[in-house]
């Protein structure tokens, strides 16, 4: 079985570092970082922190290198979704794509490029702490299932899990996963956007404006719920055991602001804004806190 | 008969206050209450020099003891909002037949003022602005008017506020007395709660961004919908706006210094950011959501905002490992 990492980060690189120990398994792994690419072309993937080992992924950053694929995994950032499947779609003109990206639209604009469709979420997190070395921070599951309208078929995603459960990570392949995305989603975007807008760390944040905290998961729990999507926890549970847990984490969307990077926000409250119109559920604070922090973003374009 | 304003004392000499004293110097016996020891001695020493829109150098007697300024006529209070509570102390039972005007950004610091004293209250809003070059030196950037008219709590009499209007419009500044402030007070503020906030939060300046309403994701929207909350309140209060808040931001942008997404202009809540000062996010913004509680009404873009701003501040006092630090 061949697959492809699509934007091989810090997530793309847990997955496909996992992927690579198993012996029906080819790993191939496309991403535009030239040193990372040649890190670990040379010296293999390597996993520190949580996970200890290293694994053979061929890496290429250009697309054409790499051949036809049974499963592509797309972790790229949301906002290069677009390029990163058009530059590889060609490698899956008979698999199916996974995405375990942050936020929602991913899904969609990937089956725009291949002919079946595969949507996940993923908690595991980690950082690359130099070319071809990544630091697993924390381990967790992943939720795959068949997209609609362009689903892959319930075997494919089981082969998919199979594949992963094997390799030492935690997956559950679903008929609809769609719950654990929408909790990911609604967690993240309360937790991201009142980090980025308040640039203070999740437990702080949560004592800062917890009020917002909740109005903001209040408005995604309505939209999920006009969609007929079970969640499969509550995200203000989840919001208050980060509280605890995570009390001095930095949202990635922070680290995003604080290095003046473009953020997520469109996958995250903005994708909770467009489909709440989309479904006629009022989103009026997810739809603010999106325009402010894409007004951040704007303020870093201006000369001083 | 009334009697004439012949000695004035303006509280606080930031850019504000050095422009209205500077400018009253010409046309009365000019005052100064300051914080700092340091700066009153140096305004007596080399009194109060005005540049730009006008030019002037004025006589300035300047003290950090209200006893020390004589019996006046006319108190302008043109600190901080943070500072009035504390300015308004310092005053107590000093000034017995002054009237103090309260010039501050936002709402409810002629409350503050009236515990402190049984002076008459001039409402005032004020649309100059200066750049404090040093404690001697102020520059007059734009000379637009401050608008005034009775408190409604304790109000001047309205010919003492004319009068008081027409000395400022004598000192070369540009006034204007209105029988009721709060419909122009109303404005400024719903126009002010929606800039500032959003501002302090996204650290972007007053640009054009700030009216772009076409795209789904333009920055317009969310002021917009600001401003909306806001004269929703002011309706339900039976305020009758002055002017339209969203008028005044398409003009802001579209006129003189901001006109250009070169020059960007900071409002006073940026600029506090910037410095890591405390804002008047609660006389501003503050107000409108403590006013949306008093008439039952729902501003939760307003509070959500009020709440972001106040956690910024809060973010000051954690260093970069997110302890806290003071």
């Amino acid at each position: 079985m061949k697959i492809c990492i699509i934007g091989c980060g810090a997530i793309g690189s847990l997955f496909g570092a996992h992927l690579a120990k198993l012996n029906d398994v080819t790993v191939w792994a496309y991403d535009p970082n030239q040193a990372h690419v040649d890190a670990i072309n040379a010296n293999g993937l390597r996993l520190t922190g949580q996970a200890d080992f290293v694994a053979q992924v061929n890496a290429r950053t250009d697309a054409a290198d790499i051949p036809a694929c049974d499963f592509g995994i797309i972790a790229a950032k949301t906002l290069h979704t677009r390029a990163a499947m058009e530059a590889t779609a060609r490698i899956f003109e008979d698999g199916a794509v996974c995405s375990v990206q942050n936020g929602v639209g991913n899904e969609e604009i990937i089956a725009e490029y291949v002919p079946r469709v595969i949507l996940g979420t993923t908690f595991p997190a980690g950082h690359i702490t130099a070319p071809g070395v990544v630091n697993q921070d924390t381990a967790g599951k992943t939720w795959i299932g068949p997209f609609a309208p362009k689903p892959a078929s319930m075997e494919e995603v089981r082969k998919l899990a199979d594949a992963m459960n094997r390799s030492g990570m935690t997956c559950i392949p679903m008929e609809d996963a769609r719950g654990a995305l929408w909790t990911k989603l609604i967690f993240n975007s309360a937790s991201n956007a009142m980090g980025a807008l308040t640039r203070l760390p999740h437990g702080i944040a949560c004592e800062q404006v917890w009020p917002v905290m909740l109005a903001l998961a209040q408005e995604g729990i309505a939209v999920s719920k006009a969609l007929d999507i079970t969640l499969d926890s509550d995200p203000v549970a989840l919001l208050e055991h980060g509280k605890k847990v995570a009390y001095r984490h930095k949202p990635s969307m922070l680290q995003d602001v604080l290095a003046q990077r473009a953020t997520e926000v469109d996958a995250l409250n903005g994708g909770i804004a467009r489909i709440g119109k989309e479904v006629g559920v009022p989103t009026p604070l997810n739809e603010a806190m999106a325009l402010l922090i894409k007004g951040l973003e704007y303020s870093w374009t201006l000369p001083e | 008969m009334m009697k004439p304003i012949q000695r004035t004392c303006v509280a606080g000499a930031g850019a504000i206050g050095s422009l209205f004293a500077g400018h009253l110097a010409d046309v009365a016996v000019s005052t100064v209450l300051t914080r700092r020891k340091d700066h009153a001695e140096r305004l007596n020493e080399h009194g109060l020099k005005i540049s730009g829109k006008s030019e002037r150098h004025a006589r300035i007697l300047a003290s950090t003891d209200p006893a020390a300024l004589g019996d006046v006529d006319l108190v302008i209070i043109a600190t901080k909002a943070g500072a009035v509570e504390e300015t308004a102390r310092s005053m107590a039972g000093h000034f017995p037949n002054a009237m103090m005007m309260t010039v501050q950004n936002g709402l409810g610091l002629e409350d503050i003022v009236a515990q402190y004293g049984d002076w008459p209250i001039i409402s005032a809003v004020t649309f100059m602005s200066g750049n404090r070059r040093s404690d001697m030196h102020v520059e007059y950037e734009l000379d637009t008017a401050t608008w005034m008219g009775p408190w409604a709590g304790r109000p001047a009499d309205d010919d003492r506020i004319r009068a008081v209007c027409a000395l400022i419009e004598k000192s070369g500044l540009k006034a204007q007395a209105f029988p009721d402030l709060l419909p122009a007070q109303w404005s400024k503020l719903i126009f002010n709660a929606a800039i500032n906030s959003i501002s302090a939060v996204s650290d972007l300046p007053h640009v054009r961004a700030y009216t772009a309403v076409e795209h789904v994701e333009d920055l317009g929207r969310t002021v917009r919908a600001m401003m909306e909350e806001g004269k929703a309140i002011a309706a339900a209060m039976g305020i009758e706006l002055y002017e339209d808040p969203w008028e005044m931001n398409l003009k802001a942008t579209r006129h003189g210094r901001t006109g250009s997404e070169d020059y960007a202009h900071a409002p006073s809540m940026l600029e506090d950011v910037r410095a890591h000062r405390p804002t008047e996010i609660d006389w501003i913004t503050g107000a409108i959501v403590r006013s949306a509680r008093d008439v039952g009404m729902p501003a939760p873009i307003n509070e959500a905002l009020y709440r972001l701003v106040k956690a910024r501040e809060a973010s000051w006092k954690f260093d970069n490992h997110n302890h806290r630090t003071g």
